[in-house]
């Protein structure tokens, strides 16, 4: 049975509970203590300086060339903070709802509550790193709004709050590295964790520059190794976004939770060619002022400016007319899927819809959206070669954000005691869908707000625990089974790229476990995802040698991805009713709304491995609602 | 398209590196640069030859670790465009065309167009931060600041230490880098407190990494990918020589 942990109290007394009754760690004996903190993104980052500062000896590893280079950098819109400063009715409370709602009643209330209860201290605690919001005349914060949300409460540095927000905790970070309390590996990457005693106590890692294998000990591991949403091949997500790290923490007895929960960014550019490498996104906040229509008539290939009002489908206004062009995520990228399956899509590949500026142009100005917008035009213009201000903008749905990750309890500790899962990398928040603006803030509120509580929660259990080091046969056995992984792959003498594998595997995904799923597709994908693994066994190529090797590092992602692949096959088709961003075609209303059933399946699906050849277990974690009534998710 | 490419080729960083020459066909005028060498090395993998190694990784233009020399510029043709956000449009068939790492000896090859680009982060190490500590931090609006400032401020930060300033610079200054992050953070209320240990410390760091001097002659200004502009260098002067003056 597995334990979340929830503490005793009122929804609203749960954190301060848990806090005032946490065990802590006597200074002197904090720099005896050292933790593993895999990723630098905003989870990462943040962790590991919020830990530094305490005291903790911390070893941190990416994959990348700096640590700022982590994919939270790319994030644009914003970051959600109940402050009210807007006096337009939010609170806490309201911001906890709406997340609680927009996951479709599918994550745990306890931790939701928190999320929205630490959201306005990390505003605070970004403004006094420097990071440069958005502010009024007066001097005062900005806000906007987001989709799922009627309120503003999204603050935002231009339209590049990620990378803003990845500064300061990246600067926190150096700044531990400059007093010695952090050991900074780049370019690193995790290739197996190591369990002593059934507790995580370290990482293989291979060296990216020389091919060197690692061995590296510590009192407690964190994964902050984000989304894996990669594994579509084509996403919004960076090149070297992968799974590996929690995948191999998965194979090592960590359960994974809700995989098959991944959204589809509404707003991405559409996909244009065969070889392209990725669906670059367009910032949700683009809704705030577009206008979101297809032609009425199917196939209608004119220019879109000369096509008349009466002849425009407004589709998202009319079937959601409280939330209209900000209805969620989820909700807009089916309707969009809808419309271009429908055969409404435009543009080249018929595989887009409009987002369309001339009313807000008209009614505002020019001036006033290029202010509000103009580096997301500039971009557009740049990679589309297309003027947005003077034709709509052509965008589709593509694979984002992952709700799925690491099972982890309120501690976010994984199932593995001392192995906490932070950010993405978890599945802890939210639901089966994530709102807008809540992606970096869970990333920033783990590692600055709940990860500093939480681990020294459980080093002080650890004080006096028998020291691990890396001689242990532990290591030896983590060791070998990655080089072995390794000349596997170096000696594979087939002809097939590993590129050749992503892009199969995340079609594959595409169609039969994306925006909507089918018993019938997934049962498909499950026998052709065993063929891909067969023929990855043997056709796979890899020239070059164990030194730098970008071919090499990408087929141990791959590999990972196929397997995960399965699992969120499995997953999907287990659920047995649509909710979120996971919508099975057998379960819908008449006019294709999604159909929760909230008697057989309100739990967290927690998956354990149980071998290659052997079926994943599911365990169930029920999800209990003490504060909301469950009730059908509507944006009528 | 047709194209020819002229690709250094290095095989670690104490080796010699050569211009090695390549041909590639079907070339979309849709691709980006970095789709393009997928291309090329999805033929060379074909062939049983080793993949050219480049860096990237967001290929939206936010991340900073993509970047080569094209044709003798930093990320290429374009204004303000990393070389993810360049599309084979820019180019014309039969074209040649020239791609380098970028050079600076604080910038070491480590093999084909990959460099190690971490003297940057030794120099925010050395004191390109605020020293705010978590939880302990005031009600944000309490902190007023104006919309113009905020904006300043805002336009040094978008820095994405991709490096193309030092790689165009004749000298190999890092000053464009190292002033984006000063007037950053020397603009706003909670950075100016430290501003003078940060300027002595980080422009010391600089000169510590082997970065050459500034000689004004605006290159980096005009390959920067963000459009960060020089005033920051000077923005750095005078931080510097007030820092000088006052101190103790």
């Amino acid at each position: 049975m597995i334990d979340s942990k929830i503490p005793e109290g009122p929804l609203a007394e749960k954190w301060n509970n848990y806090k005032a009754k946490a065990k802590l760690v006597n200074p002197a004996n904090r720099k005896k203590l050292n933790i593993i903190v895999v990723g630098t993104g905003l989870a990462g980052a943040s962790c590991a300086a919020s830990l530094a500062e305490q005291g903790y000896n911390i070893k941190s590893f990416c994959f990348q060339d700096s640590p700022r280079r982590a994919h939270s950098v790319a994030a644009q819109g914003g970051v959600n903070a109940a402050k009210n400063y807007k006096n337009d009715g939010d609170s806490t409370y309201r911001m906890f709802y709406d997340t609680i709602k927009g996951g479709d009643f599918r994550s745990r209330e306890a931790n939701v509550y928190r999320l929205a209860e630490c959201s306005a201290h990390l505003i605070d605690h970004a403004v006094a790193q420097g990071v440069p919001f958005a502010r009024e005349y007066a001097g005062y914060l900005n806000n906007r709004s987001f989709g799922g949300v009627q309120v503003s409460r999204t603050f935002y540095a231009r339209g590049q709050t990620g990378q803003q927000l990845l500064l300061g905790a990246y600067q926190a970070l150096l700044r531990q590295v400059s007093l010695g309390k952090v050991a900074m590996h780049t370019r690193h990457e995790m290739l197996e964790l190591v369990v002593i005693d059934g507790k995580a106590k370290g990482i293989i890692a291979r060296n990216l520059e020389t091919g060197e294998l690692e061995r590296h000990v510590a009192d407690a591991v964190v994964l902050a190794s984000g989304g894996y949403g990669k594994v579509y091949y084509l996403s919004t997500l960076a090149m070297g976004c992968n799974s590996s790290a929690i995948w191999r923490a998965h194979k090592k007895g960590a359960y994974m939770a809700g995989v098959s929960w991944i959204q589809f960014h509404p707003t991405s550019l559409p996909q244009h060619g065969e070889n392209q490498s990725k669906l670059t996104l367009m910032s949700e906040s683009l809704r705030n002022d577009g206008r979101i229509w297809v032609p009425k008539t199917a196939k209608d290939d004119r220019d879109p400016n000369t096509i008349p009002e009466e002849e425009r489908d407004y589709y998202l206004e009319r079937k959601y007319p409280s939330f209209g062009n900000l209805a969620p995520r989820d909700i807009s990228s089916r309707a969009a899927k809808e419309q271009i399956d429908a055969g409404h899509g435009v543009g080249p590949m018929k595989n887009a819809i409009y987002l369309d500026f001339s009313d807000a142009i008209k009614t505002q100005g020019k001036d006033k959206i290029e202010a509000k917008y103009s580096n997301l035009f500039a971009m557009y213009e740049k990679i589309t070669g297309i003027n947005a201000y003077k034709e709509p903008m052509l965008i589709s749905p593509s694979a984002h954000f992952t709700m799925g990750g690491l099972w982890v309890d309120y501690e976010l500790m994984s199932t593995i005691p001392g192995l906490f899962a932070l950010g993405e990398a978890n599945f802890a928040d939210h639901g089966a869908n994530r709102l807008g603006a809540n992606s970096l803030l869970q990333a920033c509120v783990d590692g600055y707000f709940i990860a500093p509580y939480t681990i020294p929660n459980y080093l002080a259990g650890e004080l006096n625990a028998p020291k691990s080091d890396i001689n242990h046969p532990a290591f030896d056995e983590a060791e070998t089974s990655v080089r072995a992984q390794l000349d596997k792959f170096l000696n594979s003498k087939g002809t097939l790229s590993t590129d050749y594998f992503h892009k199969k595997i995340g079609r594959l995904l595409y169609e039969k476990c994306g925006l909507s799923r089918s018993k019938e597709k997934l049962e498909d994908a499950l026998n052709e995802i065993k063929l891909l693994k067969d023929s990855f066994e043997k056709d796979l190529l890899i020239t070059g040698d164990d030194t730098v090797n970008s071919e090499l590092e990408k087929a141990g992602r791959i590999a990972d991805y196929i397997e995960l692949a399965e699992l969120m096959c499995h997953d999907a088709l287990q659920r047995e009713e649509s909710c979120g961003a996971h919508f099975r075609e057998e379960y819908q209303t008449p006019d294709g709304e999604a159909v929760r059933n909230d008697k057989d399946f309100c739990y967290v699906s927690a998956w354990e491995w149980k071998g290659k050849q052997q079926l994943p277990e599911l365990h169930k974690e029920p999800l209990v609602f003490e504060s909301v009534q469950l009730a059908v998710r509507s944006y009528k | 398209m047709k194209l020819y490419l002229k690709i250094w080729r290095q095989l670690n960083t104490s080796s010699k590196g050569e211009m090695v020459d390549y041909e590639i066909d079907n070339v979309s005028e849709h691709m980006s640069f970095l789709e393009m060498l997928d291309l090329l090395n999805e033929s060379l993998i074909q062939k049983k030859e080793r993949v050219i190694e480049f860096d990237h990784d967001c290929r939206e233009g936010i991340c900073g670790q993509c970047g080569v020399m094209i044709d003798g510029r930093a990320h290429g043709p374009l204004k303000n465009t990393t070389t993810c956000q360049l599309h084979m449009r820019s180019f014309k068939n039969g074209d040649t065309i020239y791609i380098e790492p970028f050079r600076a000896k604080a910038f070491p090859v480590l093999r084909d167009l990959k460099i190690n680009r971490s003297a940057f982060d030794s120099i925010i190490e050395a004191g390109g931060f605020i020293g705010a500590s978590t939880g302990q931090a005031p009600e944000a609006n309490s902190i007023p600041i104006s919309y113009e400032t905020a904006e300043a401020s805002f336009d040094a930060a978008a820095c994405i230490g991709c490096g193309a300033c030092v790689a165009t610079c004749k000298n190999a200054s890092a000053a464009l880098f190292v002033g984006a992050k000063i007037t950053h953070l020397a603009l706003l209320p909670q950075g100016k407190i430290e501003a003078s240990k940060r300027v002595l410390t980080m422009v010391s760091q600089m000169d510590a990494e082997g970065f050459g001097n500034c000689s004004d002659t605006r290159a980096c200004e005009i390959e920067c990918p963000q459009g960060i502009s020089i005033l920051s260098i000077a923005k750095m002067n005078s931080e510097y020589a007030k820092a000088l003056i006052f101190r103790k």
